[in-house]
């Protein structure tokens, strides 16, 4: 399976009269967005803002983000099940407008949505500060049920995403980027000699706003199987999260899967990337149980010697990343996993909910209740006085003179699991 | 030049062995060979001003009261900071130099570094202050000096200590975040190449070390089997007359219920500070089951209860502590010819 991602890079994005893509820049007709987001009956108003790197810019309360993109050989178009039919992809061309995403906002939904500073010290910590962003600040009608919103705000924002990434169908790419999955037979024949490697992608799927989808399905409706890496960057795995922003995998994120990335640069050099797991992660210990069963039958049957293992979120869900590290440790498949930890303002206390021998090889992303202290910016683009409910802040968050003093946990993708970032914890 | 204050045992001090460790804490008039030691890795740019001594038996037996005296001595040199040991595997040499490199940090703000064996029961203290593994005994000396001296001047100078494995003292357990030069995912497949291969690597977070224990096989025949009643709930003779602490207990006590049929309100209480002990007082058994153990004795179903029972709080009790307690214990059981303990928690 080979596809090639054609990357678009972007160092702009303005609203003007005719929606295109000039040189590294995206224009867009603020109408048209506008309509494509009206189309839902469920949305009352939208307001469409851009914030770009450097400028003194806060977005709150943040839902997802997403990166446009857009199918231009091969079967099927991205978000499978969502904007496009259900169709494999995985296999062709895909154009990418690098450099920017499409980000959601609004009132709250579920308490553990995220801060983005374009700026100062919060831009340290999340990736989306190095984007130009198109923010979508989204109304809901009266009445309408949080998880309903949460839906209709998903679904803006893959319908945006998808309407920006049709405007770099003909665009030639600045670079071009190839990934090529072996069957099991071709790999077996072509690197005999190379440890064979996996990574279980483990998906949050706790409920209540706590989702993720695969293909259209949610996954906590799912046994753990099998999905060929190219998919993932076609948008197969669609962000439905209101996790605590930090460590929940935004859609732009999974589009993106960095350890997939990693694992496809070693291919053939140092190991013989074979493929990728997707298990969930529900509150059952019954669901818990038979998940991991299967992650780690996969794992022998597939014949690995070593798997990555990621986590999304933090508490319950690290009960299935012990789970599923035991369990396949114990088929004699070695594992590493990522993960972030909760070890207290102090980093005094005990960093996951769960801990087991078989564990001897972590890669964390940080501490989420490290405090930190961002500035007060010029611009809030969504509502600021949510800072104080949402996870990682507490009443008062929100100083008098307009900066915050919060947990870490606030912003978007700090301490992400899959490995985004840099950040690390020792 | 940074004023440094060094921490040692009597034995160090010039004093005498065993046979005098129960000496008071006192600076001495001149500083030892070993204070000399650490002022030549120095190299001019810090000083061990005074060097205060205590017996190792003084400091177990009068922790408290010896703890106070040093940290004035301490605080009237007002140092930059504080290097206690090495200790090396010398037991309550180390407790005493985990002790007070803790409670001078805590207590005066000053930074403390210690030195010990990674087997030496003052490990305990990694949490609250530096502590450098060194060698098994006092022929590590030169090694430990040299470890030690260079993270003593950073921390003397105020300057943050980087990661242990770098600087290499001991896992603290307190968690820090740093920025690292590539991104997780990466990280994460360099280690997987590492494991893969056997080759050493570096884990980010080290699992907390649970020990776990495999049960035994079942008890044969549990109708002819003396049984015990072991419990950190806390429930212990009304008065707590062993003084058990209500969190962190540092002991057990050892119980006869030799004629007991059930406990009572007014004969046994709980010790315990971690739960509502309303209900616990008002019936012992349901926290130490004597009543149901003596129906089971008469019915048969056991063959007898042991006459004592262990107690303990296991209320933010250390798990070294509480592993310590039971291995002795355990040993007096065995002599006693119990089969079988029940073990009860709250």
């Amino acid at each position: 399976m080979k596809l090639e991602l054609g990357l678009i890079h972007v160092t702009d994005v303005q609203f003007g009269p005719e929606s295109k893509i000039e040189g590294s820049v995206v224009y867009l007709n603020e109408e048209e967005i506008k309509k494509i987001v009206l189309e839902d009956e469920t949305i009352k108003s939208v307001k469409l803002d851009i914030a770009r790197p450097g400028e003194s810019v806060r977005i709150t309360p943040v839902k997802d983000v997403v990166e446009p993109r857009v199918k231009v050989e091969g079967r099927g178009g991205v978000f499978p099940g969502w904007t496009h039919k259900v169709d494999t992809v995985g296999e062709g061309k895909t154009n990418v407008l690098k450099g920017m995403a499409v980000v959601t906002t609004g009132k709250i939904v579920g308490f553990q949505e995220g801060v983005i500073d374009m700026v100062g010290e919060g831009a340290k910590y999340t990736p989306f500060s190095k984007t130009v962003n198109l923010v979508l600040d989204i109304e809901p009608v009266e009445g309408l049920k949080q998880h309903e919103y949460e839906k209709a705000v998903r679904l803006a924002n893959l319908k945006v995403s998808t309407a920006i990434g049709e405007l770099a169908r003909n665009i030639t790419p600045d670079e071009v980027k190839v990934y090529e999955h072996d069957t099991i037979m071709e790999g077996i024949k072509k690197y005999p000699d190379l440890p064979r490697v996996g990574y279980v992608l483990m998906l949050q799927s706790q409920g209540l706003l706590h989702d993720t989808y695969v293909y259209g399905v949610d996954a906590k409706q799912t046994l753990t199987t099998m999905i060929m890496p190219t998919e993932i960057f076609d948008g197969a795995i669609v962000s439905g999260n209101c996790v605590s922003a930090c460590d929940k995998n935004p859609t732009y994120i999974h589009e993106n899967n960095p350890v997939v990335e990693e694992l496809f640069a070693q291919h053939g050099k140092t190991l013989n990337f074979v493929g990728v797991i997707i298990t969930n992660e529900n509150v059952y210990l019954a669901d818990k149980m038979r998940s991991s069963d299967w992650s780690a039958k996969l794992c022998k049957y597939l014949g690995l010697d070593g798997v990555i293992i990621s986590q999304e979120g933090f508490g319950n869900p690290d009960t299935d990343l012990i789970m599923n590290c035991k369990k396949i440790e114990a088929e004699g498949v070695k594992t590493v996993l990522i993960t972030d930890e909760y070890a207290g303002q102090d980093g005094a206390s005990q960093s996951l909910a769960d801990a087991d021998v078989a564990a001897d090889a972590v890669v964390t992303g940080g501490n989420a209740n490290v405090v930190v202290h961002l500035p007060k910016l010029d611009k809030v683009i969504g509502h600021i006085e949510y800072v104080d409910t949402i996870a990682g802040g507490w009443s008062g968050s929100l100083q008098p003179d307009g900066s915050i003093i919060a947990e870490l946990q606030v912003i978007t993708s700090s301490t992400n699991e899959q490995g985004f970032g840099k950040l690390s914890a020792r | 030049m940074y004023k440094i204050v060094h921490y040692i045992n009597q034995f160090y001090a010039g004093i005498g062995g065993e046979d005098h460790a129960d000496v008071p804490p006192a600076k001495m008039a001149e500083i030892p060979a070993v204070s000399k030691a650490f002022n030549a890795a120095f190299k001019g740019e810090a000083e061990i001003v005074a060097t205060i001594y205590c017996g190792d038996s003084y400091f177990a037996e009068n922790t408290d009261k010896a703890l106070n005296e040093i940290c004035e001595m301490i605080k009237a040199e007002n140092p930059d900071m504080v290097i206690a040991g090495p200790a090396f595997n010398a037991g309550r040499y180390g407790f005493a130099a985990g002790n007070v490199a803790a409670a001078v940090k805590a207590q005066l703000g000053i930074p403390t570094l210690t030195g010990m064996y990674e087997e030496n029961p003052g490990t305990d203290y990694k949490s609250k202050t530096i502590i450098v593994p060194t060698k098994n005994s006092a022929a590590g000396m030169r090694d430990a000096v040299a470890k030690m001296a260079p993270l003593a001047l950073k921390l003397a100078k105020g300057e943050e200590l980087g990661p242990y494995y770098v600087e290499g003292y001991m896992y603290t357990g307190i968690r820090k975040n740093l920025f690292e030069e590539e991104r997780g995912a990466k990280r994460a497949v360099d280690m997987m190449l590492k494991k893969l291969a056997g080759e050493p690597f570096i884990t980010e977070f080290p699992m907390p070390n649970f020990d776990r224990v495999a049960p035994n096989p079942p008890v044969a025949d549990i109708t002819k089997a003396k049984i015990a009643l072991c419990t950190s709930g806390g429930i212990v003779p009304k008065g707590n007359p062993d003084h058990i602490e209500s969190s962190s207990a540092s002991h057990y006590g050892k119980y006869d219920i030799e004629g007991v049929q059930y406990l009572t309100s007014e004969t046994y209480q709980t010790a315990h500070g971690g739960y509502d002990p309303v209900y616990a007082n008002e019936d012992p058994n349901r926290v130490l089951p004597v009543d149901v153990m003596r129906d089971l004795e008469r019915e048969g179903k056991i063959g007898s209860l042991h006459r004592y029972f262990y107690a303990t709080v296991g209320n933010g009790t250390a798990v070294a502590n509480a592993k310590k307690f039971a291995a002795e214990y355990a040993q007096e059981l065995k002599a006693d010819g119990v089969d079988a303990v029940i073990l009860t928690s709250t």
